[in-house]
């Protein structure tokens, strides 16, 4: 059984949206406890396929045993090891935490909803774990085309309008990434990523392949919404219903990134992402430009959810940067930040459920007097904030001393510059909302005559989950070494200075 | 240097760490809430003592909690100058606490269970700076000390907080973010480490001069919480926090962890050779002279008491910096034994703003004439306390200040002598005054009745304490004394 | 001269798709109507597929139908008599694919027009600033 935790992952939830799909004719109440079922399975198997890898080293597995390069093949290394564990974990416990959220916001359509949950989680867990260009692309339409349908079930005036926006330049990002794996498959014969890798060293000269890494570059970027490509994602993930937003802020735009790194790590290997394309010192100004814009436009913002949004641009930003910093500090501080930014950003997304399931809003006239009155949530959101500004223990510091780090040992001083503004326009941002949250309403002089404010907290099923995410935050951090010395130092190839 | 590990600093931070959740619990009896909060400060100061004969025997206690990276680790190591520090803390939390009783019930203050659970989480992190043994540690506790002392500053909740809590955060976090953090970054990256180390790990690095006194600045302006103008702003504003508050945090533990910090970096990261190589330290003490003075003049203008005191902080504050600057072996015992002497005398002056506040609702001088006749012992600890900070007998400041004359001497710096001096004829403009108009005023224009009305019991009792401390310091100065000379023989080996 | 039109006579499926991949764009970009912005979506896919397709071409090759299958005869194929087969493959899937898009896209755009009675893109934005 254990051999074929590859194909379990992504099978079990593949079928399980049918079996959910038609119990949610029978009786609404089966979605969740299917769904759970099946996400947990799916965990299970990406843990115990992430130990494996430790114990063994890369895992080759072919599905129905067919020999690339006619079989699809699954590639486990630790990089998608890692980040395989932390989609099925982050999907699992957002699927818990949302439950009652779900109950409240769609009565009629629960069936649908978790159908299409786990479909999402399928298309995530598919990109990450396949070895195939091409399989590559029909889990990442899987996944967007759920995805897309999960963010019009929210708010009826801006959700549709907004997804259709993000089903416009998501599929365009798509298609280029289908373009360069077709002109990788001109120039190779082969669609099986390491085969690929064999092919090309040799071909490097060829403006093919430059086309080919170029083209598919732009297409991921697109699909992780790197500034300025990034216009659907603001509105697509603040008029989501909240459960949709949960889960998807964290995994989608992460997920691409893991996707970008292998494609520069293994498909087309440093040597030629960074000495032969000879670009990567524009890319990482690109995202200077994306973290400062993704945090001067978060400050223009009046409410919580589009603030976090144009956070998560930046946040994009870091990573981009970091991978193209062309050091061993730098891709250590963006994929250990893939696995940071997933869970500061699940927690802040699940924070806000809570927020929309009590206070049914989210703009920052609905958060006075919060801390008062949610003060649990507000204390997990304090946590989350701290993280995503970076102060230790938590393990958004830590990403970021790799990111600085990477950036002095390249020169890249104004990456430097730019992460720590980003860190420091994250402070105004956050304790903005803090500020609302405890002095609003405004009491008189002295404070003497303090109406105390009645507790009205979201339900255990909702805060348990949100505090193992805050708990995984600060272990996360106080771990670094551990997740880094394991795992991450053998993501990045030697030889990378 | 002997070694040894132990868990006693890991406990000594979490003590009170852990007995906030139990203060939460308690929150609706107030007496078993208080009660927690004593047995936290006395177990904490009893953890603190218990490893001082080692200290003082020349061992040092280590305990690595995690290790990140080669270099990077959260680690705690006590030598003579953390225990310094701890110990001047965690003694005074006891005190404090006993005074917050007093103060928030008297003034019958809202919240007092976040404040409690917060002032513990705050006495963590200070004894958990002065324990560090490599700056990212102490870069950790520096953030959480910040964070955990905004809801204490912005007690009250209103807009005066409000403004007052973003000044702090602006020039608090805002310099530790944008200044320290790159710093000690880029020093990793030169260093390889970040463990404080007897000559400084900059010492065998390939950095140029310019870069080393960048980073020397960026470190300096850096750790806000020390006051050094310009980034001494919101001391001032922060001066709208309940009095225990000011009290502690921004008499003793928060501007004492920002002076610590920068102390750390001269010793620890730069190293004397280094600093006396370039110059730098001269550098330092050019800085450090212009914030005493100008903090002493600014004080002299100022009518709200706490206001004048937290300007005579922030003078004081860069004593200690100038007298470690000075890089001789009697000026630094001056600078760090002052921690110890200040911490004393200023948290005395606080303790009696705060009780005239709860006796009579005052918070000017202007409006504090004759108010010797009403609080005789409130004043008079007020007095002696002033004699401490402005360091004449028979108060322990006195010493501190005479090392720190000599140290001037002994580094030739006559100028920076000059400047001491006058600054203690500025202390004494500022403090005397206050003493003299609270008890020698002609009878009509005392603004109290003649009958003794002491601030409660709670309130007197502690500030008469840390009084009679400043004076028997005078005369046994250890183990202060006897911690600041080992670790300045520690540094400069002789 | 000569030179530049033997180029662009010879790969002259790469200039068809190009064009009809910015003709999709354009549509996409500039067009106000929900529904003529689908239709150019799926236009820019079918450029792609044309692509593939076109790039499995040989010259010469036929279909990729071989007479006997599972008889006892298997003698080796000789590859350059048949077009590539894979791309067909490749891009059956993306035809799905497309479909399915598609699909999603104009159920959003029933939803959008029974929300707003209308399928112009200004009209609608309109409507949503005056709330």
């Amino acid at each position: 059984m254990s051999q074929d935790y590859p194909a379990l992952l992504v099978i079990v939830p593949l079928l399980s949206a049918f079996i959910i799909s038609a119990a949610g004719w029978v009786n609404k109440r089966l979605c969740f406890p299917l769904s759970v079922a099946a996400l947990s399975v799916s965990a299970y198997s990406c843990i115990g396929l992430l130990l494996r890898v430790l114990n063994e080293g890369v895992v080759h597995y072919r599905l129905g045993g067919w020999p690339p390069p006619w079989g699809i093949a699954y590639y486990v290394d630790y990089l998608n090891g890692l980040v395989l564990c932390v989609v099925s974990v982050a999907a699992l416990i957002n699927l818990i935490a949302t439950k009652k959220s779900i109950e409240q916001e769609f009565p009629e359509k629960t069936g649908p909803f978790y159908t299409l949950y786990v479909l999402f989680v399928t298309g995530m867990l598919g990109i990450t774990v396949t070895g195939d260009a091409f399989n590559l692309y029909v889990l990442l339409e899987i996944g967007s085309i759920t995805g897309y349908a999960l963010l019009a079930m929210g708010d009826e005036d801006r959700a549709p309008l907004a997804s259709l926006n993000y089903l416009y330049m998501g599929t365009i990002g798509a298609c280029f990434y289908l373009l360069g794996v077709g002109y990788l498959y001109i120039v190779t014969g082969s669609l099986n990523m390491v085969d690929i890798a064999h092919i090309l060293p040799g071909l490097y000269q060829s403006k093919a392949v430059t086309a080919a890494f170029i083209i598919c570059m732009v297409g991921v970027w697109i699909k992780m919404a790197f500034f300025p490509l990034h216009a659907w994602l603001p509105n697509a993930y603040t008029f989501a219903p909240s459960a949709a937003s949960s889960l998807i802020a964290p995994l989608m735009t992460k997920v691409m990134i893991y996707v970008m790194i292998r494609l520069i790590l293994t498909v087309f290997t440093p040597a030629f992402a960074f000495t032969t394309l000879a670009v990567s010192h524009y890319i990482v100004w690109l995202a200077c430009i994306a973290i400062v814009m993704g945090a001067i436009l978060a400050l223009a913002q009046h409410d919580l959810k589009k603030m976090l949004t144009y956070i998560i641009v930046a946040e994009v930003g870091y990573m981009v940067g970091g991978a193209w910093l062309g050091n061993r500090a730098g891709m250590t501080g963006a994929v250990l930040h893939i696995v940071n930014d997933a869970l500061m950003t699940l927690c802040a997304f699940l924070v806000v459920c809570n927020i929309v399931y009590k206070v049914r809003g989210y703009a920052f006239a609905d958060l006075k007097g919060l801390f008062a009155k949610m003060p649990f949530t507000m204390g997990a959101f304090v946590i989350g904030a701290l993280s995503i500004i970076g102060v230790p223990p938590t393990c958004g510091f830590f990403s970021k001393w790799y990111l600085i780090l990477g950036a002095i040992q390249a020169h890249h001083y104004d990456f430097m510059v730019a992460l720590l503004f980003s860190s420091l326009i994250n402070v105004v941002l956050f304790f903005r909302v803090f500020e609302i949250g405890f002095y609003e309403p405004f009491s008189d002089h002295e404070g003497h005559e303090h109406h105390s404010a009645v507790m009205a907290e979201a339900p255990l099923s909702m805060l348990i989950p949100l505090y193992i995410v805050t708990a995984g935050l600060i272990l996360a951090g106080l771990y670094t070494g551990d997740i880094v010395n394991h795992i991450i130092r053998f993501v990045i190839p030697e030889g990378f200075i | 240097m002997e070694t040894i590990t132990s868990i006693r600093p890991l406990l000594a931070v979490l003590v009170s760490l852990l007995i906030t959740p139990l203060l939460v619990v308690s929150g609706r009896k107030p007496n078993v809430r208080e009660a927690w909060t004593f047995v936290a400060a006395v177990a904490k100061f009893l953890i603190v003592l218990s490893m001082l004969p080692a200290v003082l025997h020349g061992t040092e206690i280590v305990y690595t909690v995690v290790q990140f990276m080669p270099g990077a680790a959260i680690k705690f190591r006590v030598d003579a100058l953390g225990m310094l520090f701890a110990l001047v803390s965690s003694s005074l939390w006891i005190i404090t606490s006993a005074y917050s009783i007093g103060y928030m019930r008297g003034l019958k203050e809202h919240g007092q269970t976040r404040y409690f659970c917060y002032f513990a989480i705050c006495l963590s992190a200070t004894i958990g700076a002065a324990f560090s043994a490599n700056l990212l540690t102490l870069y950790l506790f520096y953030e959480i000390l910040s964070l955990a002392t905004y809801p204490l500053v912005t007690h009250h909740q209103d807009m005066e907080a409000r403004s007052s809590g973003r000044k702090y955060l602006l020039y608090v976090v805002g310099a530790s973010i944008g200044l320290v953090l790159p710093a000690m970054l880029i020093c990793y990256d030169l260093a390889g480490t970040l463990e404080f180390s007897r000559h400084g790990i900059l010492a065998g690095t390939a950095a140029s001069r310019p870069m080393l006194f960048a980073l020397l600045l960026m470190f300096v302006f850096g750790f806000a919480k020390a006051a050094i103008m310009p980034m001494h702003s919101w001391l001032p504003a922060a001066m709208v926090a309940p009095t225990p508050v000011s009290a502690l945090l921004h008499a003793v533990a928060v501007v004492k962890v920002g002076v610590f910090s920068i102390v750390r970096i001269l010793t620890g990261v730069f190293g004397i050779q280094l600093l006396s190589f370039f110059h730098f330290g001269t550098a330092v003490c050019y800085v450090a002279a212009f914030t005493i003075l100008v903090g002493s003049f600014i004080a002299l203008s100022q009518d709200g008491l706490k206001r004048r005191l937290a300007f005579s902080t922030i003078s004081q504050l860069s004593y200690i910096v100038l007298g470690v600057a000075l890089l001789s072996p009697k000026g630094m015992i001056g600078g760090m034994l002052h921690i110890a002497m200040h911490a004393f005398g200023k948290i005395t002056l606080f303790f009696c703003a705060g009780a005239i506040f709860v006796a009579t609702g005052r918070k000017n001088i202007s409006e504090m004439v004759g108010i010797g006749r009403r609080m005789p012992v409130t004043m008079a600890a007020f007095f002696i306390a002033s004699l401490s900070i402005i360091g004449v007998p028979p108060c322990g400041g006195f010493i501190s200040k005479w090392y720190l004359a000599l140290g001037a001497l002994q580094a030739h710096q006559i100028g920076f002598l000059i400047v001491l001096l006058f600054s203690s004829f500025l202390n004494a403009c500022y403090f005397i005054p206050i003493t003299y108009t609270a008890f020698f005023c002609r009878p009509e224009e005392a603004m109290f009745e003649n009958k003794v009305q002491e601030a409660p019991l709670f309130c007197v009792v502690p500030l008469v304490i840390t009084a009679i401390i400043s004076v028997i310091l005078l005369f046994y100065p250890q183990p202060f004394f006897r911690l600041a000379s080992m670790m300045v023989e520690n540094i400069t080996g002789m | 001269m000569g030179d530049l039109v033997q180029v662009v006579i010879a790969k002259y499926n790469y200039w068809i798709y190009i064009t009809l991949m910015m003709i999709g764009l354009y549509a996409m970009i500039a067009k106000n109507n929900l529904i003529k912005k689908i239709v150019g979506m799926n236009i820019f896919q079918t450029a792609i597929i044309l692509f593939y397709i076109s790039i499995g071409m040989k010259k010469g090759g036929t279909l990729p139908i071989v007479e006997h299958g599972h008889g006892a005869h298997h003698h080796a194929v000789h590859a350059a008599d048949y077009i590539n087969p894979l791309p067909h493959v490749l891009m059956l899937t993306a035809i799905v694919v497309s479909v399915a898009t598609l699909g999603v896209a104009l159920a959003l755009g029933v939803k959008v027009y029974n929300r707003y009675n209308t399928l112009e893109e200004d009209e609608i934005l309109a409507q949503i600033r005056k709330k």
